[in-house]
């Protein structure tokens, strides 16, 4: 390995993800990746996740996080916030995976994939 | 080979048939696929060509939200799953046949049909439905010959769904901006010529309860050379409602409110002042009739809307009638209600008061084997990333059944073997989806050539000559 290769993967960015059932996926990213970019790189399964490939057309790359992340993640543009309003399970820690990119700052951040919306509505559905 | 050049696969495991290949259909397949190694999907489309209503229904404009294509096509060219398309479930083949042939049949064929606004006059040239309007611009086969006339200069939109929205930003987009979609060229033409200055979007209810969502409202607001025209008695006491609405309402609400009654900044102004064209949003009306042209007693020239007053308060909210009627002239109508589902077939199920096939949670009630998902399933309401979500629970609810043993998967079941001898036989020749894929760069070719991202074929028949059929 040269020591550029080794240089470059110092420089990665721990991500823990949480999935639909709950389950922790740690990965890295590098700095400038969007946290959508990660998903895609690291082939995590996270179903229908990306839909629109991140232009910001579809809320499908929702994810949560914490109160603390979330404050330090900056600022949300209307036209993200317009997307979000669709998401289901919408809160007040949501953002859009494929409007955040990486930071060094990101180190050991928490991402969870909120539950779909058959978990929420099982028991109304079909009546 | 099977599917255009892949090699057959001849497992003995479940073998699913889908009917639609529209975000459903391919969101269905591609979830079965990947839950489980050894099943196959096989694909029914009526069209030759796939996607449904990302297709023929998005808007030009959203070429964004088209992305998911790329997906779709990665789940047709998987080796368990395959494209047919120009096969017409319910004529060319039916469901009970289907069902013959493989062990499940997950119905996924949208929202086809009109809901009526079943008022005197709909009928009157002039009046369209927004479906129609929208599959004529997007190149809908069979709304090739609508060439709505946009002679006049206003535009009355029934309904403030997202449909709504679109076809209202689509008459007044400058047509600079739709060059560069993939528009029909004929639909481009027609616009380039129109008349229309001012679209007026009526709803029944009020500001909180607008069917559309805030990202298009705010492309209304930003659309270049266009000025909002509101009526401030449509926004009495919404300021005051603001605060226990929840976010997404909230956020939408608080966009109207400010498009409708703040004073325009210095450059909002002038950019208000400079534009040619004007969209307003009209809340508590109901149309009661389409009003004939007196000169021309087989055109419209404006419709009757009744005022209504809202009973109860929130999503609940009721329109009732106050008995007070507003006349407004227009010479364009375009009511945007709803789709609706259409039975296809007499042996399914279908409650034709709510148009969906009834079911739980994807389950075709009383029709074991027999399952469904999208606007089939729901209705015709919701974002794809909705019709993702119900396809998926579709999806979940089959492989408990087969997991359960509920849905046997044990008996050899023929598949698109059988199903493609019958076609045969019938004279239908199904396109596969390397087919589609000649189709397709025939259209990427012609749209390259005059700086669009595809200009579409437009009938069936030269849909199935470009294919090779
Ligand atoms: C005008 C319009 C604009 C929209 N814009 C957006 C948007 O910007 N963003 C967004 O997220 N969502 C949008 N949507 C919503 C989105 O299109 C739907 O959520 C989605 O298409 C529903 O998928 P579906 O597969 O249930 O139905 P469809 O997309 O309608 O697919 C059904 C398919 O079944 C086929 N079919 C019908 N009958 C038969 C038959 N007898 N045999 C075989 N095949 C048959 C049809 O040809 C079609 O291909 C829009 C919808 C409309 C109407
Ligand atoms: S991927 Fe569609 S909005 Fe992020």
């Amino acid at each position: 390995f040269s020591s550029g290769h080794l240089l470059r993967s110092d420089n990665k960015v721990t991500v823990h993800f949480f999935n639909r059932d709950g389950e922790k996926i740690t990965v890295k990213g590098s700095p400038g990746d969007s946290l959508l970019d990660i998903v895609i790189n690291e082939d995590l399964d996270f179903d229908g996740f990306g839909a629109c490939e991140g232009t910001l057309a579809c809320s499908t790359c929702h994810l949560i996080f914490e109160e603390e992340t979330y404050k330090s993640l900056g600022p949300v543009t209307d036209e993200e916030m317009d997307m979000l309003d669709l998401a289901y399970g919408l809160s007040d820690t949501s953002r859009l995976g494929c409007q955040i990119c990486l930071t060094k700052r990101m180190e050991g951040m928490v991402a969870r994939v909120p539950e779909s919306v058959a978990d929420i509505r099982q028991s109304q559905d079909g009546s | 080979t099977n599917g255009g050049g892949k090699a057959r696969y001849s497992s003995r495991g479940p073998k699913v048939c889908v009917v639609g290949g529209g975000p459903a259909g391919f969101y269905t397949a591609q979830h079965l696929i990947k839950a489980r190694p050894d099943v196959t999907v096989d694909i029914y489309e009526r069209l030759p060509v796939p996607f449904g209503l990302v297709r023929f229904g998005v808007a030009p404009d959203h070429p964004e939200v088209k992305n998911v294509i790329n997906a779709f096509t990665q789940t047709a060219r998987h080796e368990r799953c395959s494209f047919y398309g120009n096969v017409n479930v319910g004529k060319d083949l039916s469901v009970a046949e289907l069902q013959e042939a493989y062990h499940a049949v997950v119905l996924s064929y949208g929202a086809e049909g009109n809901r009526r606004m079943g008022v005197p006059g709909e009928d009157l040239a002039g009046v369209y439905s927004a479906k129609d309007f929208v599959g004529w611009y997007n190149g809908l086969p069979s709304c090739g010959e609508l060439g709505p006339d946009l002679s006049c200069e206003t535009a009355v939109i029934l309904g403030q769904g997202n449909v709504a929205l679109d076809v209202a930003r689509v008459l007044l987009s400058p047509v600079d901006l739709l060059k560069k979609t993939d528009i029909t060229q004929p639909a481009l033409e027609v616009l380039e010529e129109s008349r229309v200055r001012r679209v007026l979007i009526v709803g029944r209810r009020g500001p909180t309860q607008i069917a559309g969502t805030v990202k298009e409202v705010r492309e209304m607001v930003n659309l270049p050379n266009t000025r909002p025209d509101m009526l401030a008695s449509d926004f009495e006491g919404v300021k005051e409602a603001l605060k226990d609405l929840p976010r997404p309402r909230k956020r939408l609400t608080e966009l109207m409110l400010k498009t409708a009654m703040e004073t325009p900044g210095e450059k909002e102004h002038e950019r208000r002042e400079k534009a040619s064209r004007v969209w307003g949003l009209r809340f508590y009306r109901s149309p009661v009739e389409i009003l004939a042209d007196p000169e021309r007693s087989s055109r419209t020239a404006g419709i009757r809307l009744a005022v209504n007053k809202l009973e109860g308060s929130g999503e609940e909210a009721r329109a009732v009638l106050t008995g007070e009627m507003e006349d407004v002239s227009c010479g364009l109508i375009i009511s945007s209600i709803g789709y609706k589902s259409l039975s296809i077939d007499p042996s399914v199920p279908f409650d034709s008061h709510r148009a969906i096939v009834p079911n739980n949670m994807g389950r075709i009630r009383e029709a074991p084997g027999l399952y469904c998902s999208g606007w089939l399933k729901t209705g015709p309401t919701g974002v794809i990333a909705t019709t993702l979500n119900n396809s998926f629970d579709t999806v979940r609810s089959m492989l408990e059944d087969m997991d359960s043993g509920t849905l046997n998967t044990s008996a050899a079941k023929p598949g698109s073997q059988s199903i493609n001898a019958l076609l045969e036989n019938r004279g239908v020749k199904p396109v596969t989806f390397s087919e589609w894929e000649k189709i397709d760069s025939e259209e990427v070719r012609r749209g390259a050539a005059i700086g669009k991202p595809r200009e579409k074929l437009l009938t069936v028949e030269e849909m199935l000559q470009v294919a090779g059929k």
